[in-house]
């Protein structure tokens, strides 16, 4: 009976016939725990050695930039002026502060979800890496509420509709909060997800016919959604963080 | 041919699975209507056709979120096991 449903036979009898999901390399006790070494971890840490090569090659090119710049200095010039004119131009003035941390996380997200290009499975995949950016941007967000409003202030804005002694609709507007990473961390993962799973799926079933055609979904789903993914991620972030700082230093 | 209890979970986890796809709808009819917005602005003033893109696949992408979400509930509904 259940041979009609072969995804679903597949995924409860062993789970490896249709390589989409998290495979465990290693395993250790800590604590009375046992903590698994993925798939994801590895090539989080692939992403991480092209970046930091990428970051090393940079900073060697900027130490003796020159006058007419050459190949290199001139993408890596390109890179950053692009970056920050996006992030200036989002945030104002005052988000200049902020360049280093969305450059950062802009070029994480998208060379992370371009990995599945090159055969690595894109980290940003794995709920635990997209949780952990939308954690960052939480904790980002009420760090700059809290610097720059006082107590009273953040209290009437919960508040909002109603005025500040009828704290009526204070849960749903912690609810509200709250909901930000949440929804930040899960389009990032389930529009990648989707991705990997339509690719493996399709490789799965039409092995034999997949022969260079393919590569245009790959270009939509790998490049294109990816792009528009790290792009979405890191304007929501600034969006938030510009609301949270308000608008009483613009003077 | 004699149905268990098993068997049944696993059809309605598809079937329900098939529903909540229905989720699409809503993002899809949302993504036709920023699309067809942007297409009539950039007719009213092509000038402004790289601004008018950013915003709307930026309001799309967002609007894409809830059918994630059921897309989400699909996968679960289909791959982390029932039967435990």
């Amino acid at each position: 009976m259940s041979n009609f449903i072969p995804v679903l036979q597949s995924s409860s009898e062993s789970g490896a016939d249709i390589p989409f999901m998290i495979e465990g390399l290693f395993s250790y006790k800590l604590f009375g725990q046992t903590f698994w070494i993925t798939t994801s971890h590895v090539c989080i840490l692939i992403v991480m050695l092209i970046l930091i090569g990428f970051a090393v090659a940079a900073n060697i090119t900027i130490r003796k930039a020159q006058e007419v710049p050459g190949t290199f200095q001139n993408i890596v010039e390109l890179i950053v002026d692009t970056l920050e004119n996006l992030i200036v131009g989002t945030m104002g003035k005052k988000g200049r502060v902020f360049v280093n941390y969305i450059s950062t996380i802009f070029l994480f997200i998208l060379i992370s979800n371009v990995s599945g290009l090159f055969g690595l499975r894109p980290p940003t995949a794995d709920y635990g890496t997209t949780l952990a950016l939308g954690l960052i941007t939480f904790f980002i967000i009420h760090t700059m509420q809290i610097r720059n409003h006082k107590p009273k202030e953040i209290w009437e804005e919960l508040c909002s509709p109603l005025p500040p002694w009828l704290p009526i609709w204070v849960p749903i507007s912690i609810i509200e909060e709250l909901a930000v990473p949440v929804s930040l961390s899960l389009r990032l993962f389930a529009n990648i997800l989707s991705g990997v799973l339509i690719m493996a799926l399709l490789y799965a079933v039409l092995t034999p016919v997949a022969i260079a055609w393919p590569s245009v979904l790959h270009g939509y789903f790998d490049l294109f959604m990816g792009a528009i993914q790290a792009y979405v991620f890191c304007i929501l972030t600034m969006t938030y963080t510009k609301n949270a700082m308000g608008e009483h230093e613009e003077a | 041919m004699n149905i268990s209890g098993s068997d049944l979970i696993l059809a309605f986890s598809a079937l329900g699975a098939g529903i909540a796809s229905c989720a699409g709808i809503g993002a899809g009819m949302g993504q036709g209507i920023a699309a067809g917005h942007a297409a009539t602005a950039i007719g009213r003033n092509p000038g402004c056709k790289g601004d008018v893109t950013g915003t709307m696949l930026l309001g799309m992408a967002i609007a894409e979120t809830t059918a994630l979400y059921g897309l989400l509930v699909a996968l679960i509904l289909l791959f982390v096991k029932p039967l435990g």
